[in-house]
C-alpha cells in the first residue's frame, strides 16, 4: 500500500508491504541512522518519533506512519550534536551503535519531562539498552545537557 | 516473523468484527509488538486506526478506556494518576520502556490475558468491566474466567469511586517479566487482593479479601489475609521462579500491599 507522510518536515510518499516495519522502510530510505540490534522491542537501538512521541520503529508497522511526522536523527542535527559533544566529553560512549536511538530517547526526554530527577531520568531511559559503557557517564551528561546536575 | 497477506481499515465495529470472524487467520492489530515475535500468517489484518478508539475519558460515572490506548497514556492520564492512587499508571511503569509503552494496547494487553500481565492484575483490583462487540459488558474477572472466543475488545469501563489501591510487583530484572505481581484494593471496608504472574493469569484471592473486609484490617488479620492468599491461590514455576519461591513472594507483597493501601493519604 502507499502512505504519505512527513520524514524530518519533507512530505513523501512510499510504498510498503502489508506486514512491513518502520525501521526497515526508514533505512531502505537511507535513514540509516535507524538501527536494529534485538528486533524483538527490548533495545530502544531504533527509537524514532512518531508525532513527537518516541516509537520503537522495529515493531511499529510502516503503515501506522501514514498522514504521521516521522522525525529521526537526521532531522535534529543541531540537537543531538550538542549533546553528542557532551557525551563524548564525559567519556560515556564507546561502540557508539546505541547512540543514535538513545539521544531520539533523551531528547523527548527533555521536551517532556521539567527538571527531572536522577530517578525519573532513568526510569524514562529503561527502554535503552547500551553493552559498552555501564550508563554512568552517559547519567554525567544528561544531567549536564538537561542542567540538573 | 509474522505475515500479513490483505490489510483492512474497517469504518465501523461491526465490520472489524464481520471480517475478523470470516476467516480463522483474520487477526486485529493492536501496537503488534507481540503479534511480531511469533510467526502467525495472518490472512487478513484488521487495522482499527479509523474507529477512534485511543482514548481515556468520564462517562456516566466510568472511568472509559478504548482498545487502541497506548500503556503510556495510561501512564500519564490525569484522570488515571489522580485516581485509585495511580494504581495503573503504576502497574504499567517496568513494561519495558517508554517507547515501547507508546506503541502497545490496552485492548490486546487485556484481551489476550497474559499470564504476566501487569495491567490485568491492577484492573482486576478494581471494579473494571470489559466491553466485547459481540459477547458484550462484563466485569473483568468474568472475562477472565470465560473460555477463549475470537472477539473483539472494544473499552474498558472502570467504575469511578474513591477506592484506595496499591500494585506492587517483583522482577529479577528492571522491565523483565514480573516473577509476581500484586493489586489490593479498598473501598468502604470492602477489600480486593488480586495476584499475577503466578504465572498463570491473575485471580482474585476470595476467600483472604472477605476475611479483611469482614474482619477489619489488624496486624493479625493482615498477616492471616496475606497467607491465606498464598494458600488459596495455586503458583507455579518458570525460568523466573519456583512454586515455593512465587508462593512466599506472595505472601510478603500482599502485607505490603495491604499496609500501603491502609496508608494512602485520604484514609
Ligand atoms: C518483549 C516484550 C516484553 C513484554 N513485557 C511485559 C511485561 O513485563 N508486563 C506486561 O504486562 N506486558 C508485557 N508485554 C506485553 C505488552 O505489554 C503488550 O500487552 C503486548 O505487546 C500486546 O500489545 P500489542 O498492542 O503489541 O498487541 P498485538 O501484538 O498487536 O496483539 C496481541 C494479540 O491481541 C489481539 N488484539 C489486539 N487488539 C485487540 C482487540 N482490541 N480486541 C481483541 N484482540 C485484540 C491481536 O490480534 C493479537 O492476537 C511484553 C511484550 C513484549 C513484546
Ligand atoms: S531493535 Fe527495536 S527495540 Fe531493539
Ligand atoms: S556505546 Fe556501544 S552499545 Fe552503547
Amino acid at each position: 500500500m502507499q502512505i504519505e507522510l512527513t520524514i524530518n518536515d519533507k512530505v513523501v510518499k512510499w510504498e510498503v508491504a502489508n506486514d512491513e516495519f518502520l525501521a526497515d522502510t526508514l533505512r531502505s530510505h537511507g535513514f540509516l541512522s535507524v538501527k536494529k540490534a534485538c528486533d524483538t522491542s527490548c533495545c530502544g537501538l531504533c527509537t524514532v518519533w512518531m508525532d513527537g512521541k518516541s516509537m520503537l520503529s522495529c515493531s511499529v508497522l510502516s503503515l501506522r506512519a501514514h498522514s504521521k511526522k516521522i522525525t529521526t536523527i537526521e532531522g535534529l542535527p543541531k540537537e543531538a550534536e550538542e549533546f553528542a559533544q557532551i557525551l563524548s566529553a564525559e567519556g560515556a560512549e564507546q561502540c557508539g551503535f546505541c547512540s543514535p536511538g538513545f539521544i531520539m530517547s533523551v531528547l523527548a526526554m527533555k521536551n517532556e519531562l521539567v527538571n527531572p530527577t536522577e530517578e525519573e531520568i532513568i526510569h524514562y531511559l529503561t527502554g535503552n539498552l547500551c553493552r559498552c559503557t555501564g550508563y554512568m557517564g552517559q547519567l554525567r551528561a544528561i544531567k549536564i545537557y538537561l542542567g540538573v546536575a | 516473523m509474522f505475515t500479513i497477506l490483505d490489510l483492512v481499515q474497517p469504518d465501523n465495529l461491526a465490520e472489524a468484527y464481520q471480517i475478523l470472524s470470516d476467516k480463522r487467520n483474520n487477526t486485529i492489530l493492536g501496537g503488534c509488538a507481540f503479534l511480531k515475535m511469533g510467526k502467525k500468517r495472518i490472512n487478513t489484518g484488521i487495522d482499527l486506526t479509523k474507529l477512534k478508539l485511543n482514548y481515556i475519558q468520564e462517562k456516566d460515572g466510568f472511568i472509559e478506556i478504548g482498545a487502541m490506548t497506548s500503556l503510556r497514556d495510561i501512564e500519564t492520564h490525569p484522570l488515571l494518576t489522580e485516581h485509585y492512587n495511580g494504581v495503573l499508571p503504576q502497574s504499567v511503569r517496568d513494561i519495558i520502556g517508554v517507547q515501547f509503552r507508546n506503541g502497545v494496547t490496552v485492548g490486546a494487553s487485556v484481551y489476550s490475558r497474559y499470564g504476566f500481565s501487569d495491567l490485568i492484575t491492577a484492573l482486576l483490583s478494581l471494579d473494571t468491566e470489559v466491553e466485547l462487540f459481540k459477547a458484550g459488558r462484563m466485569p473483568l474477572a468474568d472475562f477472565l474466567a470465560r473460555p477463549k472466543e475470537k472477539d473483539l475488545l472494544v473499552r474498558l469501563w472502570i467504575k469511578k469511586t474513591k477506592r484506595q489501591a496499591s500494585y506492587l510487583s517483583f522482577r529479577n530484572s528492571a522491565s523483565d517479566y514480573a516473577v509476581l505481581n500484586v493489586a489490593v484494593s479498598m473501598l468502604n471496608n470492602r477489600w480486593t487482593i488480586a495476584v499475577g504472574a503466578r504465572p498463570s493469569k491473575a485471580s482474585i484471592a476470595i476467600s483472604a479479601s472477605a476475611l479483611l473486609s469482614l474482619e477489619g484490617a489488624t496486624s493479625e488479620t493482615i498477616e492471616e489475609a496475606a497467607k491465606r492468599t498464598s494458600e488459596e491461590l495455586s503458583f507455579g514455576t518458570n525460568t523466573r521462579g519456583t512454586a515455593t519461591y512465587r508462593k512466599a513472594l506472595c505472601r510478603a507483597l500482599v502485607k505490603r500491599g495491604i499496609m500501603e493501601v491502609l496508608a494512602c493519604k485520604s484514609n
